[in-house]
């Protein structure tokens, strides 16, 4: 029987079974609309409020801080979208708010930027990066203008895995809203995308020092189609799905309970293994670095030695094509991911490695592993042993140069 | 598998195991095409006798739809004058392979256009 070997959980996880049980008897017979006065709406609507109790402990936040949504892309969305609308209500002295990210961000951050921008209600500087991936705190400080309303930088990266300086991006704004020396015209409210970090860091808000965070269920073994947004208190947002009176108002629909339910769980799980899974999968990526290194010459690491989240390996490889080299993975029974132009759809090296200072002929040869909760060494030691003769085969395919 | 499904049966056996592959020592025609779309490169060698190609290899670096059109182009031409050769389109290479993804076509234009700058460099030598 051929191979099975997950290596890309940072694309997704499975659902752990312990989630899975919690959540079907809000599939099945525990299945109130939790709006309802009656019995069936009370079981549902406390079923819902025990979730974002033990997402609002993970992140050291109140409960009335967390907002249900259907995933992370959808809470970035909200995050920016809905902030902006809603200083505009509040601050009518700022015409134009201003907001900082990075050229590293995941696309739902980027896209959503240069939206707001396009409609002319915000603008935008999109920060660079060093060649390990990390932006500059000293940079955010230089771009900040009495206008900005918004610092949005994500906590650990989908593609490389570097970790940003999110406490010290978020020590330096509180510094700034607390001084007002500044001039400025608002307080500048911080997001952090903590999609891919959840998992593994620390993610309490104060100790980041975010007043909007956003994460997704299914890169935590919960199902996909469920994300949170955490929102500090105060924080001026204004909703961007009309209708009923759900989540404090902040996003309408009917809460999609058992989902709820399983997020729950799952960050409950999440916090009881965080320290052991953490060491081991780190060990395990450390492996997987180290003997493919030794393995296969023209080989790079990419991302920071050492702020560096536990679960993604992330490498370029001279000489061969990210897509080629997954679909002989594939073939080997294993599953990773590239950022070459060949794998995305729209034909464009990875906006994350280009940021980093990788041409383009570079990105062509991207190689990303994701490690979880299943893996294991000897799977670790099967990729070592099969990734060389998988990139020997293309490297001899190519034209020599 | 999802994999088949993006690739047809003939991409995935061609990409598995290309056709005259490698390189020609004493080619009479080479050329070196680069595709500024996704960064694929390929190099043909033929070998002209009686004005029809009695050989042919690539070397290709990039995706398996890239490696899959050049071997499939070989086969096509191989034994063929230059002229009905020279001619192939990269719609019938990626007819001959089962048909591409529509983001990949543009794979086996490296294919058709590496074929006609080879023939050309070989008349320009001659």
């Amino acid at each position: 029987m051929m191979r099975k070997i997950y290596l890309d959980y940072a694309a997704t996880t499975p659902v752990d079974p312990r989630v899975l049980r919690v959540m079907l008897p809000y599939l099945k017979e525990k299945f109130g609309n939790p709006s309802s006065p009656h019995r069936w709406g009370r079981e549902a609507r406390l079923a819902i409020e025990e979730s974002r109790k033990k997402v609002a402990k993970a992140l050291g936040a109140k409960p009335e801080e967390i907002i249900f949504t259907s995933c992370a892309t959808e809470s970035i969305n909200l995050a920016h979208k809905g902030l902006i609308r809603g200083m505009l209500y509040r601050a009518k002295k700022i015409k134009t708010p201003h907001l900082i990210t990075t050229l590293v961000e995941h696309k739902a951050v980027l896209e959503t930027c240069q939206y707001l921008e396009r409609l002319g209600v915000a603008k935008v500087t999109y920060l660079p990066v060093d060649k390990n991936g990390l932006v500059g705190v000293a940079d955010i400080e230089k771009a900040i203008r009495p206008e900005t309303a918004l610092v949005s930088i994500m906590f650990v990266n989908n593609e490389v895995g570097m970790i940003e300086p999110i406490d010290k991006i978020g020590r330096l704004i509180k510094k700034i809203n607390q001084t007002g020396n500044r001039r400025q015209e608002t307080k500048i409210y911080f997001h952090t995308d903590a999609t891919q970090a959840l998992q593994y860091l620390d993610c309490q808000v104060e100790k980041l020092g975010v007043d909007l965070l956003s994460l997704s269920g299914h890169k935590i073994y919960a199902p996909k189609g469920i994300g949170v947004l955490y929102l500090r208190e105060g924080t001026p947002l204004s909703r961007q799905q009309s209708g009923g009176s759900q989540e404090y108002q902040l996003r309408a629909g009917t809460e999609n309970v058992p989902y709820i339910v399983g997020l729950g769980k799952a960050i409950e799980l999440v916090q009881q293994d965080k320290i052991h899974n953490t060491k081991r999968v780190g060990k395990l990526r450390d492996r997987l670095i180290s003997g493919i290194l030794k393995n296969i010459k023209r080989v790079t690491v990419t991302g920071h030695p050492v702020k560096h989240a536990p679960h993604i390996a992330s490498f370029i490889v001279q000489g061969a094509e990210g897509e080629a080299i997954l679909l002989l993975l594939d073939e080997a029974g294993i599953a990773a991911s590239s950022g070459s132009a060949c794998t995305s759809g729209l034909l464009e090296p990875s906006h994350v490695l280009t940021a980093m200072g990788y041409q383009p002929q570079e990105a062509h040869g991207s190689l990303r592993f994701s490690l979880g909760k299943q893996t294991t060494e000897e799977e670790i030691d099967y990729v070592i042993k099969v990734l060389p003769g998988i990139v020997e085969k293309l490297r001899k395919m190519a034209p020599k140069l | 598998m999802n994999i088949d499904q993006l690739y047809s049966k003939k991409v995935l056996e061609h990409f598995r195991n290309p056709r005259n592959m490698g390189e020609i020592k004493d080619a009479d025609g080479t050329a070196t095409v680069g595709n500024p779309v996704c960064g694929d490169i390929m190099r043909l060698f033929i070998k002209v006798k009686d004005n029809k190609i009695a050989d042919i290899k690539f070397q290709t670096l990039g995706c398996g739809a890239a490696i899959a059109s050049s071997s499939m182009l070989t086969t096509m031409v191989k034994g063929k004058p230059l002229d009905e050769a020279g001619k192939i389109t990269k719609q019938a290479i990626a007819e001959a392979l089962g048909g591409l993804p529509p983001v990949k076509i543009h794979c086996s234009v490296l294919a058709a256009d590496a074929l006609k700058k080879a023939i050309e460099d070989y008349r320009k030598k001659k």
